[in-house]
């Protein structure tokens, strides 16, 4: 296999139905069930997992869905371990129940057979909503809309419905194609897709503000931060976003040398893409230590498993090469005791062909600034149900996520999108009656 | 080392351990197969004097969560190969092993000639005992055999007289389950000069019907029927009609267990409650004669670690303590205890004794979920012990815990 079709290779296959079997039995049907409580959209795994046990996959996953639009997705990119599994009773004194991996064999059903879940809201609401992204929090808001009969034009910049799920993480961990398999199960439902379509160039913040009883900013966030050092602009140099983008749609390239820059979350996969790629060694250089690294445990451990190498305490102070990058020049840090870091003099150059930038995406400040929305270095503020406090105007998913607290990722910003929906569609119903107009058909519980 | 050696109205074997008159008993290839294996004894698969033909296809499965067999069920009949070949093949078993018991298992039309015809036959062979089948509930019914006869404690009685009067080896009848009161049939057996008895055969059923076709399983070009449910399913229901039979004067005879065996717990279970030696055909058909090995050793161990002498030393060791449900104690009083420790929080003993049973088991704290239990509350009934997949509720006497609270009774039995 070359590289380029190892990185496709799903790391976790579909289970065949006697595993699913088997494992789903172990399931215990908890009272009060911790897993539950655990999963960002509180599904119902005892049930959907009982419905695998009764051979009743397509019921499953209409459990799945019903509280996770995104199901198929999050089965394969949750962190399982710090969520559902983590909390399964069955850690006490055994292993877990595979709780992700059952729920992609459930939902796999839906999307390999193209089964339909709902029907059309057989009464339409008046309702008209705006949501800008088709990511996982704008999707997640339209499938909440759409069955409760609004219509919904969803503004997307890209061609593809799926924001991240489809541009983003790792092929190995989540095809292109299930991702957007997904997003055109929400999409057909009766959701006007207006793709390739970027709000705030092709089409105005008032515009429609004024046409829309409701907007969702579920624009996630920007493309990768830079470091801006020197030589940043060499050939070789790039952000982990483009890399990974590149990686999803089997046109990425890794170099021989690979350096990482960054130890979170996105660093991991694009180390371990590049690894997958075929880099001969790929090091992953942190400017602090090993403690403080922002990666799950689970994705450190994978990425030592796959041959990632690890350097820490080393900050990258410029790129070196001749037209392409050869060296990345590095001082080594150290914490003064009051535990700020701070540059060490000794320098150190690490060879390199290819460098890959993983320090954090941007934050959409034009965006913001145009729909004129409070926030928080960038983050949009709001309160539990995704109102922003500018009237008509709700934000969900990463846009939001301030750096801190729950982590950002698709199954937050699913349940996030879930509530903005709620939420617009509340409001909505209330200015309705407010302003004299009775509320038509929505059997909407408040 | 215990003394695994059991005798059975006279027949001897190395272990308490029989096959089954079944499919793994139906040739002497298999028979020897499982003799190699270590099996004490073996029950030819029901011979018959005049053919018989089986249909297909023949069982049906009970499979619980993911596909563990609980239940099995048959429609086959007995021994479909001609009589002559199964003698020739009981005479090669028998000479190759003849440490072993082999018994010939019988069905023979009501005929008293035609019995002891077949008696003749399979003493000539070699074997060591005959068992009377008196059992199969279906196909055999019809014409008057199996079930027919082991319905009816008369023809019981009648059809052993037959088959004693000519045999000289023991002589087991195997009894049908299908009955309202066993003893009728054991003392009919009994009383028509029965070595010794085995119980029980296959139950009445219908394992399943096609969803999709409206058919009874298993199925036969489009139709089904009744047949024979055994399997671990069933050993609650032998255990009961074992202890029923050894409890009962009138029954003075030895018994052979059978039913549901699949494991030397199992076993212990049927000697404790009155067996001298146990049969085993599912267990076997569902895993192969080499469970025997674990069989033997459990066994072996668990007498040694009891520091009992031999597998007769326990034989009815229960039945003093099965009694009338008149003789229970109604001032002895359990209650649950959680090992704190060894639980993990899954809530189902809450949930059973909250929608199921007396409201007596309160969810711990929402970080450790310990339950505990309200003794004031809990009856004792056992359902949480039941339910909990760990097994760390144990019922403990009231009288361990003094001073919890105080205990209401009614010392009278309605
Ligand atoms: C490399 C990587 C790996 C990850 N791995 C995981 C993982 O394993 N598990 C996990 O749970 N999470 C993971 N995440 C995080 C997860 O992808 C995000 O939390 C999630 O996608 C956020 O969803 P969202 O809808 O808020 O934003 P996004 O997924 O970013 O979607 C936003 C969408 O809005 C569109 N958009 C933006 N601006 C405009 C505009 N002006 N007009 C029109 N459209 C616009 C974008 O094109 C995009 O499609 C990962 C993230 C990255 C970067
Ligand atoms: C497929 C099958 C065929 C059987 N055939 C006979 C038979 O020919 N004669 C007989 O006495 N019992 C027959 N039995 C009953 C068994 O000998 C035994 O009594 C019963 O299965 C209960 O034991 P178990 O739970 O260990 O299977 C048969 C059972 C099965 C499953
Ligand atoms: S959505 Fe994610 S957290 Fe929730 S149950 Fe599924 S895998 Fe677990
Ligand atoms: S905690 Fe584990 S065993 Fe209990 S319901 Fe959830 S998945 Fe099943
Ligand atoms: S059933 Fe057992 S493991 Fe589960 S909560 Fe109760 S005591 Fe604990």
């Amino acid at each position: 296999m070359t590289g380029a079709e190892t990185v496709q290779v799903p790391l976790s296959p579909t289970m065949s139905d006697v595993e699913a079997m088997a494992e789903a039995a172990r399931c215990l049907f908890c009272e009060d069930p911790p897993c539950v409580r655990a999963c960002p959209t509180g599904i119902d795994i005892p049930l959907f997992i009982r419905k695998i046990v009764s051979g009743n996959r397509v019921g499953a996953a209409k459990t799945i869905f019903d509280a996770n639009p995104l199901g198929a997705s999050c089965a394969r990119v949750c962190p399982t371990d710090e969520l559902c599994e983590g909390a399964c009773v069955w850690g006490k004194s055994s292993r877990p129940v595979e709780i992700g991996r059952l729920q992609q064999y459930a939902t796999d059903a839906v999307l390999e057979r193209d089964v339909a879940l709902y029907d059309p809201p057989s009464q339409p609401i008046p309702h008209r909503f705006a949501i800008i992204g088709a990511g996982p929090a704008g999707l997640a808001a339209a499938r909440e809309l759409a069955l409760a009969g609004a219509q919904i034009t969803i503004y997307e910049r890209e061609h593809s419905p799926g924001g991240l799920n489809t541009y983003g993480i790792p092929p190995f961990r989540l095809s292109a194609d299930v991702a957007v398999a997904e997003a055109e199960m929400i999409l057909s439902l009766g959701v006007h897709f207006e793709r390739g379509v970027e709000v705030g160039t092709h089409v105005r913040p008032e515009e429609l503000l004024d046409s829309y009883d409701g907007v969702l900013l579920a624009c996630g966030l920007d493309a990768g931060r830079r470091l801006g050092i020197e030589g940043e602009d060499l050939e070789g140099v790039m952000d982990a976003l483009t890399f990974l983008r590149m990686a999803k749609e089997g046109r990425a390239r890794a170099g021989r040398e690979v350096v990482v820059i960054g130890a979170g979350n996105t660093a991991m996969d694009a180390a371990t893409t590049a690894r997958r790629l075929g880099a001969e060694r790929v090091t992953i250089v942190y400017r602090r230590s090993e403690q403080d690294m922002m990666a799950y445990r689970f994705e450190y451990a994978f990425a030592k498993s796959e041959g990632v190498q690890f350097r820490w305490r080393l900050m990258p102070v410029g790129f070196v090469g001749d037209g392409a990058v050869q060296v990345v020049r590095c001082r080594q840090t150290e914490a003064d005791p009051s535990g700020a870091w701070r540059l060490a003099e000794r320098e150190e150059r690490l060879p390199a062909d290819q460098v890959i930038v993983a320090i954090g995406q941007a934050r959409r400040w034009d965006l913001l600034d145009a729909f004129q929305v409070p926030h928080r270095d960038g983050a949009v503020t709001v309160d539990e149900q995704g109102r922003t406090g500018r009237p008509k105007v709700y934000a969900a998913g990463d846009c939001v996520w301030s750096g801190k607290g729950a982590e950002a990722t698709v199954v937050v910003a699913v349940e996030q999108g879930k509530r903005a929906a709620r939420a617009m569609l509340n409001d909505a119903l209330s200015r309705r009656v407010e302003n004299g107009v009775a509320a038509e058909g929505s059997a909407w519980p408040t | 080392m215990a003394d695994l050696t059991v005798e059975i109205a006279g027949i001897r074997s190395p272990n308490p351990f029989w096959l089954a008159s079944a499919p793994p008993t139906n040739t002497g290839f298999q028979v020897e197969r499982a003799f190699e294996a270590g099996w004490g004894g073996a029950v030819w698969k029901t011979l018959t004097d005049r053919p018989v033909r089986n249909v297909s296809s023949r069982f049906g499965a009970l499979h619980i969560a993911d596909k563990r067999m609980v239940g099995f069920n048959n429609i086959e009949l007995i021994s479909d190969r001609p009589f002559e070949d199964n003698l020739a093949e009981i005479r090669q078993v028998k000479r190759r092993f003849p440490d072993r018991a082999v018994v010939a298992s019988l069905m023979i039309e009501p005929d008293k000639k035609q019995w002891q015809e077949a008696v003749r036959k399979v003493e000539d062979a070699g074997v060591d005992g005959i068992e009377l089948n008196f059992g199969c509930p279906h196909g055999m019914v019809e014409r008057g055999m199996g079930a027919a006869v082991g319905q009816h404690p008369d023809l019981i009685q009648r059809q052993t007289a037959w088959v004693k009067s000519a045999a000289t080896v023991p002589v087991i009848a195997k009894l049908t389950p299908n009955v309202t009161d066993i003893r009728a049939s054991a003392r009919a057996a009994v009383a028509g000069g029965a070595d010794a008895i085995s119980l029980i055969n296959t139950i009445n059923s219908i394992i399943g019907v096609d969803l999709k076709a409206h058919v009874p399983r298993p199925t036969v070009a489009g139709l089904g029927t009744h047949g024979g449910y055994c399997g671990p399913a069933v050993k609650p229901i032998a255990l009961y009609m074992v202890a029923e039979c050894a409890k009962d004067d009138a029954v003075c005879v030895p018994i052979s267990g059978i039913g549901g065996i699949a494991t030397w717990q199992d076993a212990v279970e049927f000697l404790l409650l009155g067996a001298s030696s146990v049969q085993v055909c599912t267990a076997v058909m569902q895993h192969g004669f080499r469970i025997i090995e674990d069989l033997v050793d459990g066994l072996n161990r668990f007498l040694d670690e009891s520091g009992v002498g031999g597998v007769r030393d326990i034989v009815g060791k229960a039945l003093p303590n099965y009694v009338p449900f008149g003789s229970l104690d109604l001032d002895h009083r359990v209650v649950a205890s959680i090992d704190a420790e060894r639980c993990i929080g899954c809530y189902k003993c809450y949930i059973a004794c909250l929608d199921s049973a007396h409201q007596a088991i309160a969810p711990g704290d929402a970080e450790a979920r310990v339950p505990s239990v309200l003794v004031d509350r809990c009856v004792g009934c056992n359902l949480c012990e039941a339910v909990c997949p760990v097994a760390c509720i144990e019922m403990i006497p009231m009288t361990e815990l003094v001073g919890q609270c105080q205990v209401s009774s009614v010392t009278a039995h309605p």
